[in-house]
Formats: structure tokens, C-alpha cells, sequence
């Protein structure tokens, strides 16, 4: 009772038009200023991803009016461009996914591998000096990978050393140097959550006698797995929306790819070519960018939402 | 087995402290030790942590070092299974022995020291794993032969004085726990391995009364099969369990501000709490200090 009475004084006092007496309200204007500014800033990043979906979703709804869903999606032939045109959407699907694939099985273990040597393995010094290279690593342009993926790796590499039959592009060369540029992606964040799982549980693991593998891989990786599962997730949904690497490096030619040594357009690849070429805006070819779009960010959430559940039935607390 | 260090000379700064009372010489030892540390000084990098600690541990017995924060007798404990080795920097000098072998000898595995001296923490730290996983997980790793898991991890429940609180639910977490049957959780993981000794780091600081309580008689009933070291900085604990009890203290060598833990006395519990022989042991006792 008698808080509220004080709190009842004290709202009287500043109503007062006295004011208080040793806590006088004082208007700060700075203040206003910068909250605004901020509120600004988180809005206006809002505002940009609704932007982008209304400017998907919008031509695209133009072009299912004019093809069928169902032929879109298990089309096996894509030609949009032809007199006889045709929009099945699959080669530039199993393109991405020879690519996803690729690249996902190159950064997974060497990612996850690096992580552990990071968090569990290495001396404080050594993790000083590695995990900033690491990083820096993630920072160089893909198109600088790209033309590595195209100019050594598919040449040299897989064309005048190892003498494999193949053109000039192929999902493999792509696929490869994606999983390198994702590694430190991986790595980073797999480190991170390691290295955030409390060191009672090691030495608890320790003093039962499992040595350093054992504590990495039965304590310390389970009770990260969260985070490692995002690492991953984070890794696809960059390895689909890869476009540099991809467009350079594993072919123009939309044609459904059987094999890694094959070349093949991608979904991202082929937008980065027809957003450069000279569709009229609003014709069916042009609307055509704006359908593969549409399904590509379709991908890249349903792989965050499915991640979301996975790391939502894994999290354990420690 | 030989020393890997001369024995500290008498004119080390901070053994000249200590005057007359030089630790352990005179007074009552087990006679059949399981573990002895002899003139151990223990380093942190260049900081010396422990000076020229001599003490043997009983067998089936239960030994308590009690002292002051900063003492060392945390250092010491964990200086018994190697668990210092996890800390970079951290440097073992002098002699300490498991059944008359050197444990930091070069062909030593700590990994198998580990498994013949277990730990229990401070804090409780069961594994995010369920109940059965976390007893399971010690003979898993350690390829122990186990004619049947179920029974071994019931018995070692029983023996930590927890099964019946748990034999409905070894599929849950070990985290859901309450917090005295999480470190029972861990008596038990520790049981499980089948040690020879089971070093405790203050294993009741962060329980109640009557958890406590709970550990101490766990602790009375273990020591028919285990030897047991316990820290800690509850003096009645220390009087309730131990048979021998070691007191430690720090001292501040000279020009430095670093205070280096050294062992005053060392002697059955119920000489050190009624007839010390050191006055700084009394005073800790009584309670003047500390």
C-alpha cells in the first residue's frame, strides 16, 4: 500500500508545476534523435526485404497466368529463349543441386574438421593466428573463384594433368572451389559454438578417462550441435545463391546434368545470364528471371525452416 | 620413481617460513598409502602455486585438505589425476605416486591415470546426455569389458545413493536433475569406471544442507571401496568425514605479491581440530582466521 502512496506523491510532484525537487525531468533532444535514427535504420531493412519479395512475386505471378506450375516445376526442358520455347525449370534444378551437392561434401568435413582443430585441438596462439585467416578467407570476391574454378582448377587441373573427359565448364570444377570459398563460413561458426561449450563438461569427460577424440566427438561436438547444424545451414543456403563461381565455371547450357563432370546452367546462372541479356521488361522471357527467383528463395527458406526445427529439437542447455 | 627434482633446499623463500614445523615429517602417516606427493611444487607458467607439498593418502581412507582461498589445495588435488595437464602453463615438480609408481613418469598415460584416479567437481557438470548415457559414458570410452551396461550403471546408481530416484526415468536428462543429485549423478559416473581413488573439488560448495548431508554418508559408505580425497573450505565437513585432514596456507614471498600455498600440517582430523601442532592451524580451526 505504501508504495503505492509514494509512487502516487511522486507522479504528483512531477506533474506539479513545480516540477520535482531533486529529480527534475530534463528533455534530451540528442537522444530522441538517435532513437529515431535507429528505429529508421531497423525499418528501412524491413521495408527492403518486403520490397524484394512484392518485386518477386509480382512478374511472377504474370508468368504462372501464362505457364502452367506443374510445367514449370517437372519440366525437364528448359528453353525460354527458343522459337519453341519451354519452361521446365529441372535442368537448372539439377544443375544447383550437382553443385550444392559438390561443394557441401568438400566444405562439411573440412569445415567441421577445421572447427574442431580450432576449439579442441590447437594452442591459444595458433587459434589467435588461424582463426583471422580463416576469415579474411571468406572475405575474397567470388568472382576471384570463379576464375580459379574455371581457368586452373577445370583446365589444368582436370583437363591437362588428370586428362578427364570434359568441355570446358563442368559442375565438378564449380562445385569444388564453392566448397572451398564455404569452408571458412563453416569453420567460423562450427568454432564459435564449440568453443562456447563450457570446459567443465571436458574436463569432466577427461577425468573419466576419454582422451581429446573421444571428448571432441561424443561431449563437446552433441552439445554444440545446434549451432554446427546453422554453420551447415548458413553453407547451403550460400552454396544455392552462389552465383559468381557458378555462372563461371559450370557452364551456360541448360541441360539436365547425369554426372560431375558434365556441364550444367544453374539457377543463379542462368538469371545472372538473362538479367544481362535484352528481355523487354514485362515480356514472358523477362518474367521468366523473376519465376527461377521466386523458386530459389523458395529453397533457401524452406532449408532455413527446416533447420530452425532440426536445431530446435537438438538444442540441449549446459 | 626417482625424483625428477632435487628436494627444495631449506633456504627457499618460502620454506624458510616455515621454520621448525617443516610439513609431514613428524607426524602420523597412513601406514598403507595408496598415493604420496613428495616435496611437489607446483607452477602456473612462472608462478609458483604450491611449494614443497610431502603428504600420503591412505588407503580406503578419506584425507581432506582444508585452508584458506588461495592455498593450493585445489592445485594439489588436481595435481593427483594430471588434470593440471588440460592447463597450459600448468607444471608439476617433485614426486607423486600412485602404489609406489611416479604418475607424471615419461611412459605414463594420463589418460590411464585419469582412469584409476577419478575426479568430482565443484560444480556439478553432468553431460547434456540422459541419466544412463552420462554413468555409461566413462566404461563406453574407456573400452571397459561390461557383461551388461544395465546392471553396471544400476550398481553404480545404487552405490552413489541415487538409483531410486532415478530408475523410472534413466532416459531423461541428466540436466533436469535437482542440483545434489546432479553431483550424485557425478559420484556415480565416477564410480562407474571402477577407480581406485576419487578426488572431490569442494563437491557440496554449491548444495544445500541437506544435500550436503547426503554426500557426506555417501561419502562414509564409498570409503569402503574407494580412497578418497576431498577439498574443502567447510571446516565441520572436513571434521565429519575425514580420517586425516591436511591444512594448508599461503605465503606471500618476499618482494612479491605472489602467494605461493604450502602445508602446515598434516595429521588425523581429530588432532588437527583438538590438539594442532602448529598455532596457524589452530587459529584456522577455531576459527580466529580465514
Amino acid at each position: 500500500m505504501s508504495i503505492t502512496t509514494t509512487r502516487g506523491t511522486a507522479a504528483a510532484a512531477l506533474s506539479s508545476p513545480t516540477g520535482s525537487r531533486h529529480f527534475k525531468a530534463k528533455s534530451r533532444p540528442g537522444e530522441r534523435v538517435i532513437i529515431w535514427a535507429l528505429r529508421f535504420a531497423a525499418l528501412l531493412t524491413v521495408a527492403t526485404t518486403v520490397g524484394i519479395v512484392v518485386s518477386l512475386v509480382v512478374p511472377a505471378v504474370e508468368f504462372f497466368t501464362e505457364i502452367n506450375v506443374g510445367d514449370f516445376l517437372f519440366g525437364d526442358r528448359w528453353a525460354p529463349r527458343f522459337a519453341e520455347a519451354s519452361f521446365g525449370v529441372l535442368p537448372l534444378i539439377t544443375a544447383t543441386a550437382w553443385t550444392t551437392g559438390i561443394s557441401l561434401l568438400v566444405a562439411v568435413p573440412l569445415g567441421l574438421g577445421a572447427a574442431i582443430y580450432l576449439s579442441e585441438y590447437a594452442r591459444p596462439r595458433v587459434r589467435k593466428v588461424l582463426k583471422p585467416v580463416l576469415e579474411v578467407l571468406a572475405g575474397i570476391p567470388t568472382v576471384v573463384y570463379g576464375l580459379f574454378a574455371l581457368t586452373f582448377v577445370q583446365s589444368v587441373v582436370f583437363k591437362q594433368w588428370l586428362e578427364l573427359p570434359t568441355g570446358a565448364f563442368s559442375v565438378l570444377a564449380a562445385g569444388l572451389v564453392m566448397g572451398v570459398m564455404i569452408v571458412p563460413t563453416i569453420a567460423s561458426i562450427s568454432e564459435d559454438a564449440l568453443s562456447a561449450v563450457p570446459m567443465s563438461l571436458r574436463q569432466g569427460s577427461a577425468a573419466l578417462g576419454a582422451n581429446r577424440m573421444q571428448t571432441s566427438l561424443k561431449i563437446v561436438v552433441p552439445a554444440a550441435v545446434s549451432g554446427i547444424v546453422a554453420a551447415v545451414v548458413l553453407g547451403v543456403s550460400r552454396a544455392i545463391g552462389e552465383t559468381m563461381i557458378v555462372a563461371m565455371a559450370a557452364g551456360q547450357q541448360a541441360r539436365m546434368v547425369a554426372g560431375p563432370l558434365e556441364q550444367g546452367q544453374t539457377m543463379t546462372g542462368f538469371m545472372a545470364s538473362a538479367a544481362l541479356g535484352d528481355s523487354r521488361v514485362g515480356s514472358l522471357e523477362y518474367n521468366t528471371l523473376f519465376a527461377v527467383g521466386l523458386l530459389l528463395f523458395a529453397l533457401t527458406l524452406v532449408v532455413n525452416m527446416i533447420s530452425i526445427q532440426i536445431v530446435r529439437r537438438l538444442r540441449k542447455a549446459y | 620413481m626417482n625424483n625428477t627434482m632435487p628436494a627444495a633446499p631449506a633456504t627457499d623463500d618460502v620454506a624458510a617460513h616455515l621454520g621448525e614445523s617443516s610439513p609431514g615429517t613428524h607426524l602420523e602417516r597412513p601406514d598403507n598409502p595408496i598415493m604420496a606427493c613428495e616435496d611437489v611444487d607446483i607452477f602456473y607458467g612462472d608462478f609458483k602455486a604450491v611449494s614443497n607439498v610431502s603428504l600420503q593418502f591412505g588407503f580406503n581412507e578419506i584425507t581432506a585438505l582444508i585452508g584458506p582461498s588461495g592455498c593450493g589445495k585445489s592445485t594439489v588435488l588436481r595435481s593427483l589425476n594430471r588434470m593440471n595437464d588440460l592447463i597450459e602453463g600448468a607444471r608439476v615438480e617433485g614426486t607423486i605416486t600412485f602404489r609406489g609408481e611416479e604418475i607424471y613418469g615419461k611412459k605414463v598415460d594420463p589418460i590411464e591415470v585419469r582412469r584409476r584416479i577419478g575426479m568430482v567437481f565443484q560444480k556439478a557438470n553432468p553431460f547434456p546426455k540422459s541419466i544412463y548415457d552420462n554413468v555409461a559414458y566413462g566404461p563406453r570410452v574407456s573400452g571397459m569389458k561390461v557383461e551388461s551396461m544395465d546392471e553396471l550403471v544400476e550398481s553404480s546408481l545404487r552405490a552413489a545413493a541415487l538409483w531410486d530416484e532415478v530408475k523410472d526415468k534413466l532416459k531423461d536428462s541428466g540436466l533436469g536433475l535437482s542440483g545434489g543429485q546432479q553431483q550424485r549423478l557425478c559420484i556415480a559416473r565416477t564410480i562407474a569406471v571402477r577407480p581406485d581413488v576419487i578426488l572431490m573439488d569442494e563437491p557440496c560448495s554449491s548444495l544445500d544442507p541437506i544435500a550436503t548431508l547426503r554426500i557426506e554418508d555417501l561419502m562414509h559408505e564409498l570409503k569402503q571401496d574407494f580412497s578418497i580425497v576431498i577439498v574443502t573450505h567447510n571446516m565441520q565437513q572436513a571434521a565429519r568425514v575425514a580420517d586425516r585432514t591436511a591444512f594448508f596456507t599461503a605465503l606471500s614471498a618476499e618482494g612479491s605479491g605472489d602467494r605461493t600455498g604450502v602445508l602446515v600440517e598434516y595429521a588425523p582430523t581429530r588432532k588437527i581440530f583438538d590438539d594442532p601442532a602448529d598455532q596457524r592451524t589452530e587459529d584456522y580451526v577455531s576459527g580466529r582466521f580465514g
